[in-house]
């Protein structure tokens, strides 16, 4: 399913990404943070909601909001206070949520999002606030009961909300994505979907186009990849269009999407929504933060994604896309670097990183960090592509060897015989047979068939297993054939 | 004198002297409750092997030079407080099968500093009441008459330091939960400043309020304990990083020049005429000491009940969410579905005025109520705060009565919530504005003793003390003990 085309209605789209902070422990406790332990064995009496206990707030979980506020040009509240959002579900221990509500930690900000024609578009951010994650519900494996598994709660998350600016499942996706870079980034989240540390909620309404009001909005629950909220959008808004379309009428309400059907269907109503009676956690003081503070974390901060694609568009002289595909990551910007500095050509560099290399870790489906090609390893193949030993052509061949061997590119070239044939000679002599081999076709290309030039630079090719210098092979070929 | 009929300090002095043992010390006091338990119901639970454990090792330590203040010295833990291994049941029936995994930072510093706990005392349920009725192990009943309430919440730690079951308890007071029943059974209660005594391990009513506190023969004694119990926690936010003064050490000082506000509004309302006899003879000793009174009006302090009423069940509303019959505490037989589980468990687990409360905060909070409710009472608890603030501009310490009456036949307000509920209209105001305040013995209304308060400002317990201490100096309200006791 694709957008509705031309259509006369217009999507509007909100979302609240929930980013689980990287601290080492927990936001309220001295709990490790760490995924897939044996359940309930990284909860404390505090995490699970004893008697008596009370939160401490982890300082780390403040210095990585205030780092994201920084991060997207926000206003740090100088005091931000935590407040309970009060519910029962038994993967929350205390009956309530500590959350902040009307004074989060970090304001009004924004990220700009490139989408694929290359135009940018600014998404505004409302507000990001702190608070705890909630454990998780089990059912597998325990048939008429229900499991209770303590360690997620009391992971620190930040709740990024944005302004209903996205008109399309394209847009949420490239902001989500934005967002995804930007905490991994700034090593405030290890942005890992599966495992739910990064996910989102999309609030989704469709109107005519042209009107000033917005639709009535639905809220889809818990997306944890990109793929899904794609198709979650789309599914949605086409469901509203339907609904509107045959007279009906869109309701406020929670919906879930169902990967395997493709389709989000109702949770609960608006009516049926909790009453969460936010007020302000005694247990906790508001957290006052001063310049001084706020400075000593600016300080800390890297360099940006957009900063740092457009130093590799200035310095490197490369496209926007090169640039843009080259800093999705921390990690592939300061590959790229390495590489680039060792080549000593940063166009041909960024060819093979955000090409050849990147289809090789796509394919394996791994982040740049477990390349089976180390920097140092991918330069020592470009060297020998820069200095004539093997062509472009061969070195994919090279480049394949190494992903699959871990050998160094000399190795696989000297073992392989790869070293590209220079000897005018030795070329010359090729191409003697070939046209030897083929002379009907020699008498067709000179009786004025140009098109066979292409047969005979073949021809050659496969007879030296195309280690014959492509550039010099065309030369020598021009002047044998006339 | 019997050793029962020593005051804490006094028993101190003798522990180190060695005139008897923690473990004689022990056994004399667990006798004792032993013997009245049945009568005043002051125990939820009596830790007697442990208490004899950790008594031996007290004489090890006193034997060995190693003691400190209040190596061997028996007390009594309100049943709020989590002990390691000890049932905690908070006078609920959702906590009567609670044994905490943990000491209260309270419990742990009094266990470190070498007491001796005797056992867990009785208290309103989830110290939600004025008058330790609404406990689900039933009543306690006032050493004085054993027809009268104690008082609550901390009745069981005030009827037991009062017949001398223990010398010393502690409590803890959210709207006057050791003031008021330290009046009402004729001994002195202390509530410090809030954030004074750290709160972690201290059962949640209403966070910001809850404080802990002791209940004592004697200012002395108060000074005694809460040198050990004050300072920062790291575990509680709330807490206040203030250096711990010499309690003791500040006591004794003249009080010649004292200023002493007169709540005005506390001896208008509502206060019975023989106890504002006793309130205003023990003004009279201290005018004799060389203080002066003045009165001073605090405008906004009539308005402390609705906004208790609104704050504290609100807060509770949130805090006792945690008991749901998942975890720990109690759970429903057979629950059908999750909801079920809920309703029957929190239905059948907690009592009529704890659920009162929770749907009293409940509707507080609630959208469309909040701002009317909530943020109301919220403002106007600052002003009472500004209040406080003003008028220890003037004076160095406010007194008044700590109760409009001495101690009500038990049932007579149980029916009528809100009479109970004004009980507690001289006691809250200190509980809103965070301040430290002291109940002292000051006299009888016929057979039930009359309680004297006295409010400082923040962190002022010293002066407190000194001045509850003044006037323990000049009278003997607080040696007497009942008969069936003495």
């Amino acid at each position: 399913m694709s957008e509705p085309a031309n259509s006369q209605w217009e999507t509007v789209i909100g979302l609240e990404i929930h980013a689980q902070l990287a601290t080492r422990t927990k936001i309220f406790s001295g709990s490790p943070t760490a995924y897939g332990a044996a359940p309930n064995t990284q909860a404390n009496l505090v995490d699970l909601g004893y008697p008596g206990v009370l939160p401490v707030l982890n300082g780390e979980a403040v210095r990585m909001a205030v780092k994201f506020g920084l991060a997207v040009g926000a206003h740090i509240a100088p005091r931000s206070v935590f407040a309970r959002k009060n519910y029962f579900y038994p993967d929350l221990p205390k009956g309530y949520q500590i959350s902040q509500y009307e004074l989060p930690i970090v304001g009004k900000g924004e990220l700009e999002i490139v989408l694929d024609d290359g135009t940018k578009k600014r998404v505004g951010i409302t507000r990001a606030h702190l608070e705890e994650d909630a454990g998780k519900s089990l059912h597998e494996g325990l048939p008429g009961m229900t499991g209770i598994d303590l360690n997620r709660a009391g992971t620190p998350l930040i709740e990024i909300v944005s302004e209903p600016d996205m008109r399309s499942a394209k847009e949420a996706v490239a902001y989500m994505k934005k967002v995804h870079t930007l905490v991994r980034y700034l090593e405030i989240c290890d942005g890992n979907m599966q495992e739910g540390s990064f996910r989102c909620d999309a609030n989704v309404s469709v109107r005519k186009r042209g009107a000033d009001k917005f639709g009535t909005r639905a809220e889809i629950k818990n997306l944890n990849s990109f793929r899904y909220i794609e198709k979650a959008i789309h599914f949605e808004v086409q469901r509203q269009i339907d609904l509107i379309e045959s007279g009906g009428k869109v309701i406020q309400e929670t919906r879930l999407y169902d990967p395997d059907k493709g389709e989000t269907r109702s949770l609960r109503a608006k009516e049926e929504a909790n009453d969460y009676r936010y007020f302000p956690d005694p247990d906790l003081l508001p957290l006052d933060l001063d310049e001084a503070y706020i400075e000593s974390v600016r300080a800390t901060m890297p360099e940006l994604p957009d900063e740092k694609a457009a130093r590799f568009v200035s310095q490197y002289g490369l496209s926007p896309y090169d640039a843009g595909v080259l800093t999705a990551s921390r990690e592939m910007a300061a590959f790229y670097e390495d590489v680039a500095r060792r080549v000593g050509d940063p166009k041909l560099t960024a060819n093979w990183v955000a090409g050849e290399l990147s289809g090789w870790l796509n394919k394996a489906g791994v982040e740049i960090a477990a390349s089976q090609v180390s920097s140092e390893r991918l330069a020592g193949l470009l060297l020998r592509i820069k200095d004539n030993t093997i062509s472009g052509k061969i070195a994919k061949e090279v480049l394949e060897a190494m992903w699959a061997s871990g050998d160094d590119a000399d190795t696989i070239i000297a073992e392989k015989g790869l070293k590209q044939i220079t000897e005018p000679a030795a070329i010359e002599r090729a191409i003697e047979e070939v046209m030897a081999k083929n002379p009907g076709q020699l008498a067709e290309y000179r009786s004025g068939k140009d098109k066979l030039f292409g047969f005979f630079v073949g021809q050659v090719m496969k007879a030296t297993q195309g280690k014959a210098n492509p550039a010099q092979l065309n030369e020598l070929l021009k002047k044998k054939l006339t | 004198m019997s050793l029962h009929g020593k005051t804490l300090t006094e028993l101190a002095v003798g522990l180190k002297a060695r005139e008897f043992s923690s473990v004689e010390l022990a056994q004399v006091f667990l006798k004792r409750i032993a013997d009245h338990q049945a009568a005043l119901n002051a125990f939820v639970s009596v830790t007697q092997e442990q208490a004899l454990a950790a008594a031996r090792m007290a004489d090890a330590a006193l034997a060995a030079g190693r003691a400190g203040p209040l190596t061997g010295l028996p007390l009594a833990h309100k049943d709020i407080f989590c002990t390691e291994g000890v049932r905690t049941t908070c006078g609920s029936r959702m906590l009567d099968n609670f044994v905490s995994p943990y000491d209260a930072t309270v419990v742990a510093k009094l266990k470190a500093a070498g007491t001796v706990m005797l056992g867990k005392t009785n208290m309103d349920e989830f110290a939600m009441g004025s008058s330790n009725e609404t406990s689900y192990f039933g009543p306690v009943r006032n050493p004085w008459d054993l027809k009268v309430v104690p008082g609550g919440s901390s009745g069981g730690s005030a009827a037991a330091t009062a017949a001398r079951l223990v010398p010393a308890s502690t409590g803890t007071d959210t709207g006057g939960s050791i003031r008021q029943p330290a009046a009402l059974t004729g001994i002195t209660g202390l509530k410090p400043t809030y954030g004074r005594v750290s709160r972690y391990g201290m059962i949640a009513f209403a966070s910001s309020l809850d404080q802990a506190g002791v209940l004592t023969a004697s200012a002395e004694d108060a000074a005694l304990l809460l040198g050990v119990m004050a300072g920062f926690d790291p575990r509680d936010s709330t807490s206040v990083d203030e250096p711990v003064p010499d309690y003791r050490a500040a006591l004794n000082q003249p009080l010649k020049g004292l200023r002493i506000g007169l709540l005005k509004e506390f001896f208008e309302q509502g206060l019975e005429a023989e106890t504002e006899k006793r309130i205003r003879e023990a003004l009279a000793v201290y005018e004799k000491l060389g203080a002066t009174l003045r009165e001073v009006s605090l405008p906004n302090l009539p308005l402390s009940v609705p906004v208790y009423y609104v704050v504290a069940p609100a807060e509770c509303s949130s805090n006792l969410a945690r008991f749901d019959g998942v975890r720990y505490g109690y759970r429903c037989e057979s629950p059908r579905d999750l909801m079920d589980l809920y309703q029957r468990s929190r239905g059948e687990g907690f009592g009529a005025e704890v659920k009162r409360r929770i749907m009293t905060g409940t509707y507080v909070l609630s959208a469309g109520y909040y701002d009317a409710y909530y943020i109301k009472a919220q403002q106007v608890r600052q002003l009472i705060a500004a209040d406080f603030e003003r008028a220890f501009k003037e004076v160095d310490v406010l007194m008044g009565p700590t109760a409009p009456t001495p101690a009500f036949p038990i049932g007579a307000k149980t029916s009528d919530p809100i009479t109970m509920y004004l009980n507690d209209i001289y006691t809250i105001g200190a509980n809103l504005a965070g301040l430290p305040a002291i109940s002292v013995p000051c006299g009888f209304v016929g057979e039930l003793p009359v309680g004297l308060q006295i409010v400082g400002p923040h962190f002022s317990e010293a002066k407190v003390l000194n001045v509850a201490h003044g006037l323990q100096r000049e009278t003997d309200w607080h040696r007497r003990i009942p008969k069936a006791y003495a």
